[in-house]
């Protein structure tokens, strides 16, 4: 396991700007999660990563040593792809085997095969080893995928989405499989997810992208806590962060355009009334959809659980974020 | 539930295909049938009118067809010694004798050389061509692969004087090496198209994967972009082998002994010793077995959908 150090790295295609000036240390043994729209570069950096794209500008450093010249089987990277990519024409046994017997790595039989077993057993596909590649389910080919991977013992995991085609137990099964076996191994992963769960529970370090600008790196918490704008406050949090008017409540700092606020970061009982539109009973929380001079407003109903639609709840920030005009936080 | 239904043909309109497709089969294979059975008649029933369809079997046509006989008279008959093998016999009931063998093994062993030979140059250089346009930035691709496909937009043998003369110049003619050149020319542009088609449907994060797995590209390309090919590559080869198998123009044109293919010398058999009719079918009998057992044996590559299912669309 190694550190990996981008700087400046830039990528284009034709006129897209995919990657723009991306500095950003993954330090050994850390878990990096990319977080960010479709198109907003989490693939594109982890191919440059690969080496399976070549950047327009800037240095890719693994384990000290730049690696912008090497093929992807000289960086020793694993990557699990998105679309599982397993080789159709082989076995579930011999596509895990295949990193394994690369000119890369040139593994005796017997380590092989003790090594497929035990990933085997991990991702729970052992008795699946002898199936070809095509004949398993969608959330078998992708086990499969990450046990290509988990074979090797390679310089940094980049893995693309690698849970999201799986049914949602599986999903959070292998979403603790994989981080025990990350902390475990003390590898070195970076993870690129649309799901919020995934980024908070496994990552050690959360980049957010936007247009192919890292736009903030930092822990979860400080990513959830504390966003340097509205994008960054806006791709974490279910529901979502509140936008609203500066104005609507008192206390905004000058230049303040608008107002963030958490569902959990709203307190009732006193401040401005707005109507309950909808209530939602989730189990575990109650959801108040509330209307406020013509806005929506989604938080958790703190301690009644009698709430009906048309009643009225008066409501006050209890922690929150401001943005300026262009949207860059100011308080 | 009646016997409608919207994805099943009625019972009916499956027995109408069903006879069209009968039908057609049985006038297509009909003069594969004449052959195959003038081949075993004697020369006699060959030619009888109206055609005989029951007949007394025979191997003389086979036997004429390896051999080369001379007429002799009764008398030289008598002096011989008994003969020492069946085709013996059947020769001798004609009052001839064996003079040597023909030149249909010869002549059939060209045709397998430059056959196969061109067959797998065409898909060898097709397959390498077609990764490449399929893969790689190439200039001026549209142009030259409009450029290689152009090649067959007139019939070969519009250019046959060009290329008998060349072949005269370059000493190329009547060889072998001429002629697996020569059909490798027709055949590359097919091979590259259908190739190329075949490649283009086999997903890059394949290779991708292969190559962070510690392979070279050369080395994705041969153990992942090969097999998945396979399929493209026997086809491909199937229509490569057809095409110089059966090829007649030029082979008339450029070969005449040492590298002449069967094609040209099949006809050639009738006018030995008469119209031997069925010596000519024996030819061209044997003639389909290896196009027949090299698609037969590839014909469990034919089945599309090995690749189908491992990428997620």
């Amino acid at each position: 396991m190694s550190e990996v150090k981008l700087s400046g790295l830039s990528k284009a295609f034709g006129d897209t700007v995919a990657v723009n000036q991306v500095s950003l240390t993954i330090a050994n043994g850390a878990f990096v999660t990319l977080l960010g729209p479709t198109g907003a570069g989490k693939t594109t950096i982890l191919r440059l990563i690969a080496g399976l794209e070549q950047p327009d500008a800037g240095d890719l450093v693994i384990g000290g040593r730049s690696v912008v010249r090497d093929t992807p089987a000289q960086r020793n990277v694993a990557m699990v792809f998105q679309q599982y990519s397993l080789y159709p024409h082989l076995s579930v046994r011999d596509n895990l085997a295949f990193p394994l017997r690369s000119p890369l790595l040139k593994t005796p039989e017997d380590l092989i095969d003790r090594k497929v077993a035990e990933v085997a057993e991990v991702l729970k596909i052992s008795h699946k080893l002898n199936n070809r590649a095509t004949n398993l389910s969608g959330g078998e080919m992708q086990r499969v995928s990450i046990g290509r991977a988990l074979v090797r013992n390679p310089a940094i995991y980049l893995m693309d989405e690698p849970l999201s085609s799986l049914d949602a137990k599986l999903r959070s099964d292998l979403r603790i499989e994989l981080k025990r076996i990350q902390a475990s191994l003390g590898a070195t992963m970076l993870y690129v997810t649309h799901d919020q769960i995934e980024a908070m529970t496994m990552a050690t370090h959360v980049g957010v992208l936007d247009e192919g600008r890292l736009v903030q790196f930092g822990s979860p918490r400080e990513i959830y806590e504390d966003p340097v704008n509205l994008y960054v406050a806006g791709r974490l949090g279910q529901p979502r962060i509140n936008v609203l008017p500066a104005d609507m409540f008192a206390g905004a700092p000058t230049g303040a355009k608008t107002i963030g606020l958490r569902p959990e970061h709203i307190s009732q009982g006193e401040g401005k009334t707005c109507n309950v539109r909808r209530v939602e009973h989730l189990g575990d929380q109650i959801r108040l959809h509330l209307s406020l001079e013509g806005h929506d407003i989604v938080t958790l109903s703190e301690n009644r659980m009698d709430y009906e639609p048309g009643d009225t709840v008066a409501i006050q920030p209890r922690k929150p974020l401001f943005f300026d005009a262009s949207g860059a936080r100011i308080a | 539930m009646s016997s409608y239904s919207i994805t099943e043909p009625s019972s009916r309109q499956k027995w109408a295909a069903g006879t069209l497709v009968i039908v057609y089969a049985v006038i297509t294979l009909l003069p594969l049938v004449w052959i195959l059975t003038t081949g075993f008649k004697s020369p006699v029933d060959a030619i009888a009118y109206p055609p005989k369809v029951l007949f007394e079997p025979s191997l003389e046509g086979y036997v004429n067809l390896f051999t080369t006989r001379t007429r002799v008279t009764p008398e030289q008959l008598e002096s011989l010694p008994p003969p020492a093998s069946w085709y013996e016999q059947i020769v001798r009931n004609r009052d001839m004798v064996i003079a040597g063998p023909s030149r249909y093994g010869e002549r059939f062993l060209n045709s397998v050389i430059i056959g196969f030979g061109s067959t797998f140059l065409s898909v060898f250089l097709g397959t390498l061509a077609a990764y490449a346009f399929s893969r790689f930035k190439v200039p001026m691709k549209d142009d030259l692969l409009f450029f290689i496909l152009s090649t067959r937009m007139m019939p070969p043998i519009a250019v046959a004087i060009p290329i008998f003369l060349m072949f005269r110049t370059l000493g190329l003619s009547d060889t072998h090496l001429g002629m697996i050149l020569l059909y490798t020319a027709v055949n590359i542009s097919l091979a590259v198209w259908l190739l190329k088609g075949f490649i283009d449907e086999i997903p890059r994060e394949y290779e991708e994967a292969a190559l962070i797995d510690g392979y070279t590209r050369f080395q994705a390309f041969y153990k992942v972009v090969l097999p998945q090919a396979a399929t493209g590559i026997a086809s491909t080869a199937i229509f490569c082998l057809i095409f110089s198998w059966n090829e007649y123009a030029f082979a008339v044109l450029l070969t005449s002994g040492t590298a002449q293919t069967a094609p040209p010398f099949i006809p050639t058999i009738i006018g030995v010793g008469g119209q031997d009719w069925p010596a000519v079918a024996a030819g061209a009998t044997l003639f389909l077995v290896p196009v027949m057992v090299f698609t037969i044996l590839l014909r469990k590559h034919l089945l599309r959908g090995i690749t189908f299912g491992a990428v997620r669309k």
